[in-house]
Parts: structure tokens; sequence; C-alpha cells
């Protein structure tokens, strides 16, 4: 009864495709104003943090290599890394703005998490090209994100961290077990 | 001298600034990209061809659950957000 492969990449496009509406949010009306619920505050360091939890059951379950599997494991611990430090910064138990750094940390990880675990190059199938885009999208946005670090209330930096969520969510979307990619699809992927 | 005021208030709810307008674009805009997404991808909406999908393919259905998560965001996140917003920026004003 387990759900197949590509549909828990799209329950993970489900939690993107908020977190990265609640991430458009904050860029556009601030920090001061997002913040001054405090449940709002949490939200979306609780989405990632959850995210990660969710993150471990699909490397138990989903994993057919060791190096798949350490990927997913890298992706659960630096998913739940990011979210319990931002729920320190914005609760106030961590006062350090070095803990911000933990998101540019996060997308290196999974970006070279991602390139490094296929093997396969960018045509071989549609996994293949969405793990190859899904890394070089976290790589570039570790860039955005350390801009964000440095000034936070960077309205620039702010809403392409979030474009990046929305754009990983569309890119996890895509994902079908064998599927051909722009007309590309290598015999050896798997198609029956 | 209050009606001033009163009429002065009035005037500031009534323009809404970018960031109303922005914030509160953001839930329709997603559910319509879902709507779009279910129009071009019709076959990603399994509900429509029932018997032949199972379970899995049946409750997680790309295109609306996106639309779900638009109306979420605009129903629960954006009202408390909006009022946040105009009281911060009527405190400005």
């Amino acid at each position: 009864m387990e759900p197949p492969a590509e549909v828990v990449h799209w329950m993970f496009g489900v939690g993107f495709v908020f977190l990265g509406l609640c991430l458009l949010a904050e860029a556009i009306v601030g920090a001061e104003v997002w913040r001054r619920r405090r449940w709002r505050a949490y939200l979306w360091p609780g989405i990632a943090f959850l995210m990660g939890i969710f993150m471990w059951p699909v490397m138990v379950f989903y994993t057919s290599s060791a190096i798949h599997m350490l990927a997913h494991s890298a992706w659960a611990q630096v998913m739940m890394l990011v979210g319990a430090a931002q729920l320190g910064l914005v609760r106030g138990k961590l006062h350090n703005q070095l803990w911000e750094l933990t998101l540019p940390l996060a997308l290196v990880v999974s970006g070279l998490a991602f390139l490094i675990h296929e093997q396969n190059p960018w045509f071989f199938s549609r996994s293949a090209f969405l793990h190859h885009a899904l890394g070089w999208t976290l790589l570039a946005g570790s860039v955005v994100c350390l801009g964000r670090a440095a000034q936070p209330r960077s309205p620039v930096f702010n809403a392409g961290f979030a474009v990046m969520i929305v754009a990983v969510a569309a890119l996890l979307f895509c994902d079908r077990n064998v599927a051909p990619i722009f007309g590309h699809l290598s015999p050896l992927a798997g198609a029956r | 001298m209050d009606a001033e005021l009163v009429r002065q208030r009035a005037r500031a709810r009534a323009r809404h600034s970018w960031r109303n307008t922005a914030v509160s674009a953001l839930g329709p805009l997603t559910a319509l990209v879902g709507l779009v997404w279910a129009l071009v991808q019709p076959y990603r909406v399994t509900l429509l061809d029932p018997d032949k999908h199972t379970f899995w393919y049946l409750a997680i259905q790309p295109p609306l659950l996106v639309i779900l998560v638009g109306v979420v965001f605009h129903f629960w996140v954006v009202p408390g957000l909006i009022a946040d917003l105009e009281e911060v920026e009527e405190g400005k004003a």
C-alpha cells in the first residue's frame, strides 16, 4: 500500500508550493508584518522541519542503493536543521544570526546530494534530468540565500529564495517513475 | 474634526497598497495555475476516470492539490496578514 515514488515527489511538491507562498508573502509584506502573529512566524520553519521528518520514511522505504539512501538522509537532516534553526531564531532561543547560514548550507548539501547521487547524464530519462536541474537550482539558490543571510531585509533576496522554492515544487511535480525528457529516454532507463 | 479623521481612514482603507494587492493575489493566482494545469493535462485529474486508477493516484492529483494549496493559503493565511498589514500601514500614515 506504499504510494508510488512519483506520487511521493508530488506530495513533497505540495509542501514546497505552500512553503513558497509563505515565503513570497513574507517577502512582500516584510518580516515585521509577517511575524506579528506568532503562529505565522513559525509556519514556514515548521513546514520545513515537518518535511524533514517525512523524508526519513522516504529514505527507509524508497531507496534502492546506498548512495540513494545517503542522499535522502542528507535532505532529511538539512531540512530538519534549517527548520529547527529558523524556529530557534524566530522564538528567540537562538540569538546569533550566523544560524541563518544553515539555510545556504542546507541548499549546498541538498544540491550536491542531487548531483552526486544521479549517476546518469541529463537526457537519460526525465528523472535524471530533474535530478540535475534540481541540483543546480539548489546550488544557485544557495548563493541567493547567502545574500539573504547578509541582507535579511532585502526584498530581492527574499523573493528570490521564495521563487527558488516554487521552482523546486514545479520540478518535483514534473517527476515520473519512467518517462522521456524532450523526446529522450535511454533503453537502459527501465521502460517497458 | 472626528468626521474628517473618519473620512481619511476610510480613504486610506479604500486605497489598497500594492503589497495588499500582491498578497491578496497569491492564493487566487496559485489556484488559477492549478486550474490551467488541469485543463492542459486533464489526464492528471484522475477523478475524471476513477476506474482506471489506484488509490494513491486518486488521492494525490497535483493540479487539484495546487488549487487546494491556493485556497487554503488565501482563506487561512491571507486574512490575518492583510489585517496586520493595514494596521501597520495606517500606523505609518
